[in-house]
């Protein structure tokens, strides 16, 4: 893709065109993230016609500034459709069919359609490549069987990124194809799966026979661990890279709660100021590292380096829901919203001590989803920094030899 | 000596291990914790008749077992294991202790023997932990009659308890008052709690008649029947610690990625090595806490109890936290136990006050 050249004056022109024509304070989300797109400020360096200008991908952030200063509505892209958004678009960019990118993209962006990952199964997680949901064809079709676990957001989706093998006789790599799954096809069952706070955020997904059209296969057979990079690469940035404002975002509660603490002792105060400050250094240096990297991003898909954000931000917000729970003290020994087990949701919380409870418990997983915290320090070490790789059985053998957990 | 464990000392752990793999399993825990009581009676009945637990350091005159912190240290761990959800520490621990430390003679022949039955479960009412902020009572004599006013939050087991000592202050010092958990008066309000595995509450005192328990001013008994119990409490955090590191270990063995055991990754067995060196510390920290109460030296128990629950909350949120990680996404999951420990890491590290408390008072202690 080549860039276009275009001056950030004539970007916050074109948002404020935008605006005249659909305002998000007075149009619904649908309308005014459609027009959104259709001005190609979605994705601005995506090309003209699906969401994009063809421009530096650093220009979206001066058309997210414009937007925030003319209106009281704002999108946040990893709330309304994390998955479609930060992961969906750019592998339907990136490999997906014309008709994929004309029928898709622009209700990924407006999130009339959910989108959902089904890669991780019980046996394969981080070694997501040796999953064994399995792709047979038939006619015009693909007859997929197999289970998916983990599943965020899938029992509010219209579409799933669905990753399987199709041939187990292949090295596990070169065994896979990758496939558009309608969810509302009939073998999609959807179970609810509770974490620690109780919701159900993500979902088993079982398929029994589901039909899947062979156009919706993306790039071509075999070819599913190519385009499976694609979205994993940027989910991580995605993750890691959804820095906020300065001071905002965990951080930013973080120091709320500082504000209003209450009750503790001076030498209690004294530790955990230092402790506060400590957390802030770093989130304030991954927010600057995230706009680093964005600043040096050219068109294209992220690489390896995304995991160095990916990383920081699953480690850095533990500690800081930890530190949290510092700051909030004794109290921190109940948990009034209690353990239901049910939907998230998506009420806001309460208090600021509702909400940090809650995060503290909920951010465990930050250093799991997406990708483990070992898996990224595996990806920094060899990929990056170039450090030779584990001796590796599981590689130049067919898929079908390789031990494997159930 | 530290350390110098009997073969009795192994017969007493392999019995209460045994018991509580029968009456305390995983099923059982998540049973109990959705329950209002928290507990199982006829568990509580048995772990009384058949192993003499709520008196296992009740004085043998007054119907327990006479033993001591050692043995209670054992007996702990191996609750803290399985989740134990009984009143154990309010009762069995924290409530003798306070009475053993303060009360007088009459009192301990009237409470003792019935918590060394079973038949009784008490808790104790203390006054707010430095940062808390919430809640203390005052107690005031009329017509020769003792009356409670005022708060206590955080009380472990004090919606289910007969008896509620409550630590109140008065005009000469702070004093132990006993007040029936049915008293005109005396509001309970169970608490919504982060650990569902203990369950707390908020106790408010209002013009409540209570019996003195202890005469004059019994800070320096009730200071160290607390000692008494963080460093019990360290060793339920120990044994906490230690399952974790079993099954995070036990998991590092069998689940394939890549076709290997994670285990085999260093990432995954440094984490693994690194939670036995901490464990191990745990444990040293909470059997020479255990070994210097038997002692009895004041100032030794309270340096080797504080040193106790400082490392031990730490060690046992480390492990509890790891163990998440290690399992991937399944440790994730309400399904899987692991957060059942990391909850009851949290909350132990907070209750009787959390590391940055127990540090300060080990400075103090070793005049630093
Ligand atoms: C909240 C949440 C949401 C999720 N949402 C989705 C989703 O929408 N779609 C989806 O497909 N998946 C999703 N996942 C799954 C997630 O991607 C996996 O849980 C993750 O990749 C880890 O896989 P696993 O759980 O099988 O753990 P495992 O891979 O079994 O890992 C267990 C432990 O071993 C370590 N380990 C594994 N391999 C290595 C190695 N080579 N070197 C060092 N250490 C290693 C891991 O770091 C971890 O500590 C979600 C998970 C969570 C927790």
């Amino acid at each position: 893709m080549a860039i276009r050249e275009m001056s950030e004056e004539e970007v916050r022109g074109r948002v404020r065109a935008l605006l005249a024509e659909a305002h998000p304070d007075r149009v619904s989300q649908f309308e005014f993230r459609g027009k959104q797109y259709d001005h190609g400020l979605a994705w601005v360096h995506f090309p003209e016609g699906y969401g994009g200008l063809g421009i530096s991908p650093r220009l979206q952030a001066v058309v997210n500034d414009e937007i925030r200063r003319h209106a009281e509505t704002v999108y946040e892209d990893m709330q309304i459709n994390p998955i479609g958004i930060g992961m969906g678009a750019p592998t339907v960019l990136t490999h997906g069919t014309e008709w994929m990118k004309k029928n898709l993209l622009r209700r990924v962006f407006t999130a009339e359609d959910i989108w959902c990952q089904l890669f991780s199964e019980p046996g394969a997680g981080s070694d997501v490549a040796g999953l064994a949901t399995r792709a047979v064809r038939d006619g015009d079709h693909w007859v997929v069987n197999g289970q998916k676990v983990w599943t965020s957001l899938a029992h509010i989706s219209k579409w799933g990124m669905l990753l399987a093998r199709t041939d187990p006789d292949a090295p596990k790599h070169s065994g896979m194809s990758y496939f558009l799954l309608d969810l509302e096809t009939p073998g999609v069952e959807v179970r609810p799966l509770h974490h620690l706070t109780g919701e159900a955020e993500f979902n088993e997904v079982f398929l029994s026979d589901v039909r899947i059209p062979a156009e919706r296969m993306f790039a071509t057979e075999g070819e599913g661990w190519k385009v499976a990079i694609t979205t994993l690469m940027n989910e991580r940035t995605a993750i890691g890279g959804a820095a906020s404002r300065k001071g905002g975002g965990s951080i930013g509660a973080l120091l709320d709660l500082w504000k209003a603490r209450r009750g503790l002792t001076a030498e209690t105060e004294t530790i955990l100021r230092d402790r506060v400050a400590r957390l802030y250094v770093e989130a304030e240096l991954l927010r600057l590292t995230a706009l680093r990297a964005r600043a040096a991003q050219k068109a294209g898909n992220p690489g390896p380096e995304g995991s160095i954000s990916k990383l920081a931000h699953a480690e850095l917000n533990k500690r800081i829901w930890e530190c949290a729970m510092e700051v909030i003290g004794d109290d921190s020994l109940l948990y009034e919203a209690g353990y239901r087990r049910r939907r998230p949701s998506g009420e806001s919380f309460a208090t600021r001590v509702a909400l940090a409870k809650y995060q503290f418990l909920r951010s465990r997983a930050n250093s799991i989803e997406g990708g483990t915290s070992e898996v990224m320090r595996n990806i920094l070490g060899e990929r990056v920094l170039g450090l030779p790789g584990e001796p590796r059985t599981d590689k130049d053998v067919p898929w079908k030899n390789i031990p494997r957990s159930a | 000596m530290d350390f110098e464990f009997t073969p009795e000392h192994e017969e007493l752990r392999q019995t209460v291990r045994r018991f509580l793999e029968r009456e305390s399993p995983e099923a059982r825990v998540r049973a109990l914790m959705e329950t209002a009581a928290g507990y199982d009676e006829r568990v509580w009945k048995r772990m009384a008749e058949e192993l003499g637990l709520p008196g296992l350091v009740i004085p043998e005159r007054h119907g327990g077992a006479g033993l001591g912190p050692v043995e209670l240290a054992i007996a702990m761990e191996e609750m803290g294991r399985v989740l134990l959800c009984a009143p154990y520490l309010s009762t069995g621990v924290l409530s003798v202790y306070a009475l053993l430390q303060v009360a007088s003679e009459e009192e301990r022949g009237r409470l003792l023997p019935e918590i060394a039955s079973g038949a009784l479960i008490a808790a104790v009412a203390l006054p707010p932990q430095a940062g808390s902020g919430d809640g203390a009572c005052r107690a005031t004599r009329e017509a020769g009659a003792w009356r409670l006013d005022g708060s206590a939050g955080f009380v472990i087991d004090g919606h289910v308890a007969d008896v509620v000592l409550v630590v109140a202050r008065t005009a000469e010092g702070l004093g132990l008052f006993r007040v029936e958990g049915g008293a005109a008066g005396l509001r309970r309000t169970a608490l919504p709690t982060l650990d569902l595995t203990r369950k707390l509450s908020r106790l408010e005192f209002s013009a409540v008649s209570a019996a003195a328990v202890s005469a004059g001013d019994a800070s320096a008994g009730l200071e160290r029947a607390l000692a008494l119990t963080i460093a019990a409490l360290g060793a339920e955090q120990l044994g906490g610690a230690q399952r974790c590191l079993e099954a995070a270990t036990e998991y590092a063995k069998t689940r394939l990625q890549f076709g290997r055991p994670i285990g085999s990754y260093q990432a995954i067995k440094h984490k693994c090595a690194d939670l036995l060196v901490e464990v191990e510390f745990a444990r040293s920290a909470a059997y020479h806490a255990a070994f210097r109460a038997r002692a009895g030296n004041d100032a030794e128990a309270a340096e080797a109890a504080h040193m106790a629950k400082a490392y031990c909350s730490e060690a046992y949120f480390h492990a509890a936290a790891e163990s998440i990680q290690i399992h991937g996404g399944m440790g994730f999951t309400w399904e899987h136990p692991a957060h059942l420990y990391f909850k009851r890491a949290k909350a132990s590290a907070v209750l009787f006050g959390d590391p940055i408390h127990h540090r300060r008072e080990l400075a103090r202690q070793i005049g630093i």
